[in-house]
């Protein structure tokens, strides 16, 4: 997947001048996560460079080259560092457009890992996307195999508007499935690690079903996509898996159409329960599926506490904790 | 160890709080054209002193001196006298509009006409300003309609903002006036990008960037500095020390630096201080500051020494934590009255023209504002639709809002 995002700026960069690229250690080391490999020696110190340890500086200095008129996409290097640029995504990139009636735009992508699993405790495993799915004037993506990272990707920096994008670092390796004790299959040995050569876009905005089901509707994105068909698997319930791929704007056609199908949904990601994007997800089920519910909507997130570092695989929500989700939503 | 007893906190205060006399002993003010003049060219290091000085040209008799002096015509000068006359009678009446219930909130620049009057005429068509709220003498000074900004305050039919944003957060882009935020501080790192943009585009357009002594405080502050220093960006860095941010005294965010220009210095940034009720001084600086961006030499920071006469905004009361007379001991004095004094001084001007010209002034500003009430106020006459509050969220419409947009009825 991180061939799959490189090769996204590759092409956009290749295709358009205006796109640059810059984040700490982004440019001649080619980024922490290796992303940016290469991109510097290709286009250039002008176009992919390394910034200070400051990320309102990195989101604040993009918002002022995109009023310029060139298509940023900066990299903050772990999710949980992007809270001291949050003023300048939240107060400036969203509302820009707004606030001047489109006199100034604001057209970049705010890209960062997000997620646990790699043993990264409290400061390199959140997952903020709620704090973004609440601001107006952003639209958020998070990709869950290396074809939608390139094709999202792509999309988001042809984006008019501001794009964050939440990159599974659980997933950069293989489809994790939350069985961490097993090693994971590489993204190579699976279908959706084949990524297409050149241009192409996933647009934003559409969710895709994953696995087709009768029994229970179950939205996720991101890792949780995997954790959601290993939980289907091992219930043999035959459960309707919805990658939502954009968390803003929702794709609530799929969702509803799905349910009412289904009659039973159950919500899961790896982000805090309380307030979490899936409390969003509820509530629009409810409000437009509520005649065709035959069970509550269920929730299965990370609990209400910081990321644990020892105790990783008693927070992060596995196989295990879904599984048991999906039988009760099944009883009830 | 020897004891050292216990340790006390320091909580810095004013020299003089409401019913004290006005004391401005303790700031130092340089003689008129007394500081020198380096070339642009000069090494950031060898111009370390001028972080603590005071550049002026308008000494007390009214005459331009010194290295800084010389640079603009009688003509331009008379504009510029025109210019601060305008911002000043356009101040008076929307803040007189205000407490008529015309609009909700006001900001003036009673004081600090100077700076961003004579600033935006060092600048070439094309640069961009990232301003704050009280730098409207960029837009009056660069000819931007004075209905147009009277519209966006009433927030009526023809409010070029469409109602959405808070009176006198103005935007222009045709201008060079970056949409004002509100938030503080946030617009001077988005100067440094897009004077990077330029650098990295191999354009020849530079940025100005704005922010008061209160809100140097703040981290984008200190982020726009590093990123302006480490990429040389073609940026010119204005503090605009007025001495209040609301009823907090400049002490308060400068600490024990001295000045805030001296906050440049560990940037590596060539750093100036200025009389800011000076136009031709303020002129002159900021012209060899867009002289240094645009020759590939790298930012300057400069501080414009001023007085913030009038309340923080409609919403406050100056007279709860500053003696009243204060700004009558304002040791600068007052822009508009310098000039004045500087043109008279020159035979090019006189107290009966200078008088005339109040009246021609008002009259414009009296006929542009009749021309924009026609167009409504907040609470009376046209206003902005309720359909266009959802508009221009994004480029184009999400579906949560065109289902929102259909619930609301509009």
């Amino acid at each position: 997947m991180i061939e799959a995002i490189r090769d996204a700026m590759d092409v956009s960069m290749a295709r358009d001048e205006r796109v640059i690229v810059f984040g700490e250690d982004v440019g001649f080391f080619g980024g922490v996560f290796r992303c940016t490999q290469g991109l510097q020696a290709k286009y250039g110190k002008s176009r992919c460079f390394d910034t200070p340890i400051s990320e309102s500086g990195i989101v604040g200095s993009a918002i002022g080259m995109a009023a310029y008129g060139l298509k940023p996409c900066v990299e903050v290097q772990f999710a949980d560092y992007v809270y001291p640029a949050y003023d300048q995504i939240v107060s400036e990139a969203a509302r820009l457009r707004y606030r001047s009636n489109g006199d100034f735009t604001c057209p970049i992508v705010v890209r960062m890992p997000t997620g646990g699993g790699i043993f990264g405790g409290q400061t390199h495993s959140q997952s903020p996307e709620a704090l973004f799915t609440h601001v107006s004037g952003l639209k958020v993506v998070v990709p869950s195999n290396p074809h939608d990272a390139k094709g999202l990707l792509i999309a988001a920096i042809e984006d008019p508007d501001p794009v964050i994008f939440l990159e599974p670092k659980r997933l950069y390796n293989g489809p994790f499935d939350g069985h961490h004790e097993r090693p994971v299959t590489p993204w190579s040995k699976h279908e959706l690690g084949e990524v297409a050569d050149g241009h192409y876009t996933v647009p934003l905005g559409k969710a895709v079903i994953r696995r087709p089901g009768a029994a229970v509707t179950v939205l996720a994105y991101g890792t949780m996509v995997y954790v959601a068909q290993a939980a289907a698997e091992e219930t043999g319930i035959d459960a309707e898996i919805i990658d939502l791929r954009t968390l803003l704007p929702l794709d609530l056609e799929t969702i509803v159409a799905s349910v009412n199908k289904t009659g039973r949904c159950v919500v899961v990601h790896e982000a805090t329960l309380t307030s979490g994007f899936g409390a969003e997800l509820s509530a629009l089920v409810q409000e437009h599926c509520f005649y065709h519910l035959e069970a509550p909507v269920a929730r299965v997130a990370g609990w209400d506490t910081p990321y644990p570092h020892a105790q990783e695989w008693d927070y992060f929500p596995g196989p295990a904790r879904l599984g048991r989700a999906l039988l009760e939503t099944m009883e009830a | 160890m020897a004891d050292a007893g216990m340790l006390r906190f320091h909580v810095p205060e004013p020299e003089v709080r409401p019913g004290g006399t006005p004391d401005f002993s303790n700031v130092t003010i340089a003689k008129a054209g007394s500081v020198p003049r380096p070339e642009v060219e000069v090494d950031p290091r060898d111009i370390r002193d001028m972080a603590f000085s005071i550049i002026r040209v308008l000494n007390r008799a009214g005459e331009a001196v010194g290295p800084w002096a010389g640079l603009l015509s009688d003509d331009e000068l008379l504009e510029g006298l025109r210019h601060m006359m305008t911002l000043r009678s356009f101040d008076a009446r929307m803040q007189m509009a205000q407490r008529q219930g015309k609009t909700s909130f006001y900001m003036q620049h009673l004081g600090e006409e100077a700076v961003s009057c004579a600033f935006r005429k060092a600048l070439a068509p094309g640069d961009m300003n990232f301003p704050t709220y009280r730098q409207a003498g960029l837009l009056i000074a660069d000819g931007y309609p004075m209905v147009t900004m009277m519209n966006q305050i009433y927030s009526n039919e023809s409010d070029p903002l469409k109602g959405r944003q808070l009176p006198i957060m103005y935007s222009s882009k045709e201008h060079g006036f970056f949409s004002i935020s509100g938030n503080l501080a946030t617009q001077y790192i988005q100067a440094v990008g897009w004077a990077m943009a330029s650098a990295i585009s191999n354009d020849s357009k530079i940025a100005a960037a704005w922010i008061g002594d209160g809100s140097t405080a703040e981290s984008d502050f200190h982020s726009a500095l590093v990123f302006a220093s480490t990429y040389k960006a073609p940026v010119v860095l204005n503090v605009v020390n007025n001495q209040w941010a609301i009823s907090t005294f400049q002490g308060i965010a400068r600490g024990g630096s001295g000045t805030f220009a001296a906050r440049g210095l560990g940037f590596g940034i060539p750093s100036l201080r200025v009389d800011g009720n000076d136009y031709l001084a303020v002129h002159a600086v900021a012209k060899w500051a867009a002289e240094r961006a645009r020759k590939n030499l790298g930012p300057t920071l400069v501080e414009y020494v001023t007085y913030r006469v009038g309340a923080h905004s409609s919403s406050d009361d100056p007279s709860a934590y500053r003696p009243k007379a204060e700004s009558d001991a304002w040791p600068l004095g007052d822009p508009i009255v310098r000039l004045k004094n500087h043109l008279i001084q020159r035979g090019v001007w006189s107290h009966e023209r200078h008088t005339q010209a109040e009246a021609e002034i008002l009259e414009t500003v009296i006929a542009a504002q009749r021309e924009a009430e026609r167009h409504g106020t907040l609470h009376a006459g046209g206003k902005p639709s309720a359909r266009d509050m959802f508009e221009g969220v994004y480029a184009e419409m999400p579906p949560h809002l065109r289902r929102q947009r259909q619930q609301a009825g509009v």
